[in-house]
């Protein structure tokens, strides 16, 4: 079936969603065209290419992409596709193309800004309409990119708010990404994690900003990790800090989990706030503070560390976590794939323990040997099966609904809940991302 | 002292050493016996393989020579290991339902150095089939064990593992150690 404006809005409700928005192939094409390749898409972070030649492949919607720093610093983003006959120029994920990239076909070379520089035996095409100055035969860009503070995003249709003005509030995570380093910089840690989830890229969203499942999904988690500390306590040994990453899926308990508010923000972002032991007073933390009142001055430090997020979602494509240095970004590969990339920054000048103590994150959460993901991955996986069966056409996003607290542009849960707020948000921005006119 | 992995980093991993049949006999069990112990799940025994200090090492990058402090696949001493083990056989450890089985065929043992205390540096190849979910992943790589040797037989200071696809993407996760 071809779906109509009307069908599709009809798919959510205020309070549910219909079960083919997360299945139905055709939805899903629907979906690349009108909201991956369509809005804001994230790119990457300028630490990612430093020298001049430097590039790493993006995936934006199903164009391939490519982020390059030219011969000027300044950095580009490209379709990674050869204008002469379709060829990718780049295969490897990542490395330094030289002066130009070369295409492995017929060797045609284009500069690092994608202008056509030359090809073999060039007087072939002089009296054709092969024109070395039109775009048409130039490395494609897309219809806008451009950087928040060094995060680089990619639009591929024209129209719509600039970048800065779809990330409205949400750019707080990127804000925090950096101002939380002493150096006042911030960059990339290696390469980053990639996975593949087998369920669709909206019930990994859902997830970020679920209060309700944490205690539950991850029960075997946090009880272990209680277990351990109790054994290395016995040992006679210092628990290291980290292990309460785990542990506090044990601690909190359902009223714990009923004191972390979420917020909606225009253009489906959203946000989770932060309840893992950030700021324990330890002396690697203060000294960490020390330096943060040093670069600073209190004031402005104690303003940067007190905004308190878990979780930022950066709709459709982020989910950031500012405190522990975590970003992931996701690239759907179809209805029922999305691919996963977990990069994890280093604040510049943060002493070398709060560094390992986000490493120890990245590792016990994030990494593919998860012991925290692994259950929540698996709950996709069997969401993505239910969501086949017509046993029941609609997703329940009911608790608290009716709840919410409308302020200015801004979605509030209603207090001392788990609610899903965040989940009916979301959907309702992608009603309005799917349903809405095509900008002339 | 040289820590583990620059022990590793420093060795020679081409070197072939002249090493007895006796030795080379008692590695090659050693690691057939590592690699039943995880098959069938026998975690007291797959704990009392490490030394104290011991570590299992899954790098994510090909030229990566040290995993402290530097983002890994796997990095675990026997406590993490502990930490893996009680969450994936504790019952609600959901993912773990049905518990997935390994099958591990290891090979190409190839004893690198030893030193005068018997402690020795050992290339290995393996392929590991998964069965999970109702259907079968393939893992392949090789292993570079750092195995101290003591009144007890040998015990594993450092196991570094490296899948040929270290760098993903990852079909799901790793819950177990390869």
């Amino acid at each position: 079936m071809s779906w109509t404006t009307e069908q599709i809005a009809a798919m959510v409700e205020p309070d549910r969603a219909h079960r083919k928005a997360y299945t139905d192939p055709e939805i899903f094409d629907l979906e690349m065209e009108r909201i991956f390749e369509n809005t804001w898409i994230y790119i990457g972070h300028e630490s990612q290419v430093k020298e001049p030649g430097d590039y790493y492949l993006a995936q934006v919607g199903r164009q391939p992409m490519i982020m390059v720093k030219d011969k000027n610093g300044e950095v580009q983003v490209l379709y990674n596709r050869c204008p002469h006959r379709g060829a990718q120029l780049c295969t490897a994920r990542k490395g330094n193309t030289g002066n130009n990239f070369y295409c492995s076909y017929h060797a045609w070379t284009f500069h690092l800004d994608g202008k056509l520089e030359s090809m073999p035996a060039k007087q072939a095409y002089e009296g054709t309409n092969l024109d070395f100055e039109d775009p048409e035969f130039h490395m494609a860009r897309p219809a806008r990119s451009d950087n928040y503070r060094g995060f680089w995003f990619a639009k591929l249709s024209e129209g719509g708010p600039d970048l800065r003005s779809h990330l409205g509030e949400s750019a707080s995570a990127f804000d925090q990404l950096i101002d939380r380093a002493p150096g006042k910089e911030t960059e990339v840690v290696g390469s980053c994690f990639r996975m593949v989830q087998q369920s669709n890229w909206k019930i990994f969203l859902e997830n970020q900003l679920d209060a309700s499942h944490p205690g539950v999904t991850h029960e075997s988690t946090g009880k272990s990790a209680q277990q351990v500390e109790a054994k290395i306590r016995a040992d006679g040994k210092e628990v290291p800090l980290e292990l309460s990453f785990l542990s506090d899926f044990a601690r909190l308990g359902h009223d714990g989990w009923t004191k972390f508010g979420t917020i909606g923000f225009p253009n489906g972002h959203s946000s989770l706030e932060g309840y893992m032991g950030l700021r324990p007073d330890d002396p690697d933390t203060n000294e960490y503070v020390r330096r943060m009142y040093a670069a600073y001055g209190e004031e402005k430090a104690e303003e940067i560390l007190a905004v308190n997020i878990h979780h930022m979602l950066v709709y459709p494509c982020n989910s950031v976590q500012p405190p522990l240095q975590q970003l992931r970004t996701i690239r759907p590969l179809g209805p029922d794939r999305t691919l996963t990339e977990i990069w994890h920054f280093r604040l510049k000048d943060a002493p070398e323990e709060i560094y390992r103590r986000s490493l120890a994150y990245y590792y016990l959460v994030n990494s593919p040997s998860t012991l925290v993901n692994a259950d929540d991955l698996f709950n996709w996986w069997k969401c993505q099966h239910g969501l086949e069966s017509s046993a029941r056409e609609w997703v329940s996003f009911h608790r608290n609904a009716g709840q919410d607290i409308e302020e200015g542009d801004k979605t509030y849960s209603a207090p001392d809940t788990m609610s899903e707020m965040p989940l009916r948000h979301m959907m309702h921005a992608w009603r309005d991302y799917m349903t809405a006119e095509k900008e002339a | 002292m040289a820590s583990a992995t620059e022990i590793l980093a420093a060795g020679n991993a081409q070197a072939v050493a002249d090493v007895s049949v006796e030795t080379q006999l008692a590695v090659e069990r050693f690691l057939y016996r590592q690699a039943e112990i995880i098959d069938e799940k026998q975690w007291d025994d797959w704990l009392a393989l490490f030394g104290d200090d011991g570590i299992y090492w899954m790098p994510s990058e090909e030229d990566q020579v040290e995993g402290d402090g530097e983002p890994n696949v796997f990095w675990e001493d026997t406590y993490l290991m502990q930490m893996r083990i009680a969450r994936n056989t504790h019952p609600r450890a959901h993912s773990q339902a049905p518990h997935n089985r390994l099958c591990h065929v290891v090979s190409n043992v190839i004893i690198e150095s030893e030193e005068a205390n018997g402690d020795l540096i050992v290339r290995s190849r393996f392929h590991c089939a998964e069965y999970f979910r109702y259907e079968v992943r393939n893992f392949t790589g090789k292993y570079r064990h750092l195995l101290k040797k003591t009144g007890d037989g040998y015990r594993i200071a450092l196991q570094r593992t490296d899948l040929v696809n270290r760098e993903g993407p990852y079909e799901y996760v790793l819950q177990w150690w390869l």
